[in-house]
């Protein structure tokens, strides 16, 4: 388990969105197979901005302006990375993967395994989640569990712009496929980035505040709801550790193990339905790993087990926050 | 037709006011520029025909029959909305005139459509569907799997590409591969043309025509309308992507509104005044819309649990 680095004397703040290209520009200057493709990511730099600079850097042969073909272009960037380009892929909306769920789930993550190990397929796959914006069903899902569930593909969920660097330049040096989830409510946080260049290595949760009496697993946005919630269950004497697992696979389960074994209790928060998601898998690990130190049952808070909806007031009951984390943890020790 | 062009472009232009006043939340892709596609193709239908529309689908809804105050109201988010707030400007649909619904995902129609137009043929009926689409989605993989069971199968469904020349910030040309999407239709193995699609009665003619022919078991048609969207993609949008003299060339050459209307008067159909009656009579049906949806209440936020299975 590693702290976030604090070592660096360089205070430097750098926004999530901006985070994001420096990662792609450092792996770019450093690798010149590293090719960017998605749909406006050139000279318009993304409707999220994500790309800004990077066409006229690097030019069109690595910064590609694809067709709206989502199915397509991954499966381009699938063939690749098997034959010596190391594509970093960006889906607009994490909802437009399922376009791409053949390329992903049926090639991408099962090539190398299928020929006996004969090629590698070190591709990245970056694509936005979350809700809040009043996307409706379609532009506003959080689908990271799904991908998690396949053998063969790796899922990062980076929380803070540190992470999104960091995270994103070991997915693009990773010989695997890494799908990396961009919560886009996020892309406008600021915060501390290194300007040197870093990896933060996938499958290595960090501790984003220590306490004694309950652990928060919180993922992506929800590492901020789990922070707010332990500051309002400090104000009523119990002190929440909050810890990111930032990669959901590899799933760095010792250091929620760790946690555990010190506080008794976990609360799993995560964006995606609850229902056969992430906070279900991580719970199950807990109790299958952690059994003997827990006080209580694992409890998990995902969003609710609908399509999200477009109108504001129906949509934010449907998304976890802090008060629901609150209530949980309080309902934990009425047991 | 010119009074349907006339309340989709007021809609729009309403919808633009109501989003820079923060009254409606999420996203809004305005239809201005490109009245005459809807319009005339929609008039070419009747009730129980189909289509499927898009994300920038007001002016589809409006065309194929939707009312003013609902529409409004969905897309503030309100009760009284088409789909009681569940889906805003993305996603609406009035199944009661056929409309199967607009789609957040490009390319979203095609499948919906094509099924809809095998469904009235296995039904025995003669209804047809009306698949809505940009040049942008001309490039899904799915337009070449629905095409092809389409023509194969002989169904009443036309596929109607709005050109618009842009896919958000990207140049048509500088994603597809072809000069005319309407030449894609021969490796389908169906008719395409391409009809310039700021001219209302043009649109209604070819559609007309592919409708008849799909009525009487002729098949699919592909139908290209060279188009421009007046604004940006969507409301915020400024569009620096393309040039001021390109926007103001559309704008007063090719303004939908202005040819039907000039093409009236040079036939006799209407006088200029009668003209602006129609435009006064809109305007104030539109900002009646607008009053109507700010007054409508939200859901109840429970409402956000219904509807997910049918009981
Ligand atoms: C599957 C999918 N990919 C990407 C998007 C994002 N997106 C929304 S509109 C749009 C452009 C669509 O272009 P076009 O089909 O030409 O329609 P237009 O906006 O020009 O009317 C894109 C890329 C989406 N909604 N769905
Ligand atoms: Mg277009």
């Amino acid at each position: 388990m590693t702290q976030a680095a604090t070592t660096d004397t360089n205070e430097r703040q750098l926004s999530y969105r901006e985070a994001i290209i420096e990662a792609m520009a450092e792996e770019m200057r450093l690798d010149e197979t590293v090719i960017l493709i998605g749909e406006d990511v050139g000279p318009s730099g993304g409707i999220f901005k994500c790309s800004e600079g990077l066409f006229d850097e690097f030019g069109h042969d690595r910064v590609i302006d694809a067709p709206i073909s989502e199915a397509g272009y991954i499966g381009l960037s699938v063939g690749a990375a098997m034959t010596g380009l190391r594509p970093i892929a960006e889906l607009m909306f994490g909802d437009f993967s399922l376009l791409t769920m053949d390329q992903l789930v049926n090639q991408a993550a099962k090539i190398r395994y299928m020929t006996g190990g004969q090629c590698q397929v070190n591709l990245t796959v970056r694509m936005t989640m979350g809700a809040g914006r009043s996307s409706a069903a379609q532009h506003s899902q959080s689908l990271h569990a799904l991908f998690a569930h396949i053998p063969g593909l790796k899922v990062a969920v980076p929380s803070c712009p540190y992470d999104a660097k960091g995270l994103l330049k070991a997915a693009i040096r990773d010989d695997n496929p890494v799908l990396v989830f961009e919560d886009k409510m996020m892309y406008n946080d600021v915060a501390h980035v290194p300007d040197h260049d870093y990896v933060v290595d996938l499958g290595t949760a960090a501790v984003r505040r220590a306490g004694s009496d309950v652990t928060l697993v919180g993922t992506s946005s929800m590492v901020g709801v789990a922070l707010e919630a332990a500051d309002e269950l400090a104000a009523l004497g119990i002190e929440a550790e909050v810890v990111d697992p930032r990669t959901l696979f590899p799933l760095d389960i010792d250091a929620l193990v760790d946690s555990v074994r010190k506080t008794g209790y976990a609360v799993i928060i995560d964006e995606g339905v609850q229902r056969y998601g992430a906070t279900g898998e991580i719970a199950a690990t807990l109790q299958e790993q952690a059994f003997d130190y827990l006080d209580g049952p694992v409890l998990r808070i995902g969003a609710a087990d609908v399509p999200i909806p477009f109108s504001p007031v129906l949509e934010m009951p449907t998304i976890p926050d802090t008060a629901r984390v609150v209530e949980a943890v309080q309902s934990q020790r009425r047991r | 037709m010119y009074r349907k062009m006339v309340e989709i472009r007021k809609f729009e232009e309403h919808v633009w006011d109501v989003y820079t006043r923060g009254w409606m939340p999420g996203l809004a892709h305005l239809y201005i520029g490109e009245e005459a596609v809807a319009t005339g193709a929609c008039s070419a239908l009747r009730d129980d025909d189909y289509i499927t529309s898009t994300h920038r689908g007001h002016g589809h809804c409006l065309a194929k029959g939707a009312r003013l105050e609902p529409m409004m109201a969905e897309i503030m988010g309100k009760e009284a909305g088409y789909c009681r707030g569940k889906g805003g400007s993305m996603h609406i649909a009035d199944m009661s005139v056929g409309n199967l619904g607009a789609n957040g995902i490009v390319g979203g129609g095609f499948g919906i459509a094509t099924g809809a137009a095998l469904s009235a043929k296995t039904r025995g009926t003669d209804q047809v569907a009306v698949c809505f689409f940009g040049d942008g989605a001309a490039n899904q993989g799915i337009f070449m799997e629905t095409a092809n069971m389409a023509s194969v199968w002989n169904l009443p469904v036309i596929y109607l590409c709005e050109n618009n020349q842009y896919g958000e910030h990207t140049p048509f040309q500088a994603v597809t591969g072809v000069d005319e999407i309407a030449d894609r239709a021969h490796g389908f193995g169906m008719e395409g043309t391409r009809v310039d699609g700021s001219d209302a009665l043009a649109v209604h003619d070819v559609v007309r025509h592919a409708v008849e022919r799909a009525r009487e078991g002729g098949g699919p048609t592909l139908v290209e309308a060279l188009t421009y969207r007046f604004r940006g993609h969507h409301v915020g949008d400024a569009a620096p992507y393309r040039t001021k003299e390109e926007l103001e060339w559309w704008m007063s050459n090719r303004d939908p509104i202005e040819l039907l209307g000039r093409e009236m008067r040079r036939r006799r159909i209407a006088t200029q005044a009668q003209l602006d009656e129609v435009q006064t009579e809109t305007e104030t049906a539109v900002v009646a819309a607008v009053e109507f949806a700010r007054q409508a209440p939200y859901p109840e936020p429970e409402q956000a649990f219904e509807d997910v299975y049918s009981e």
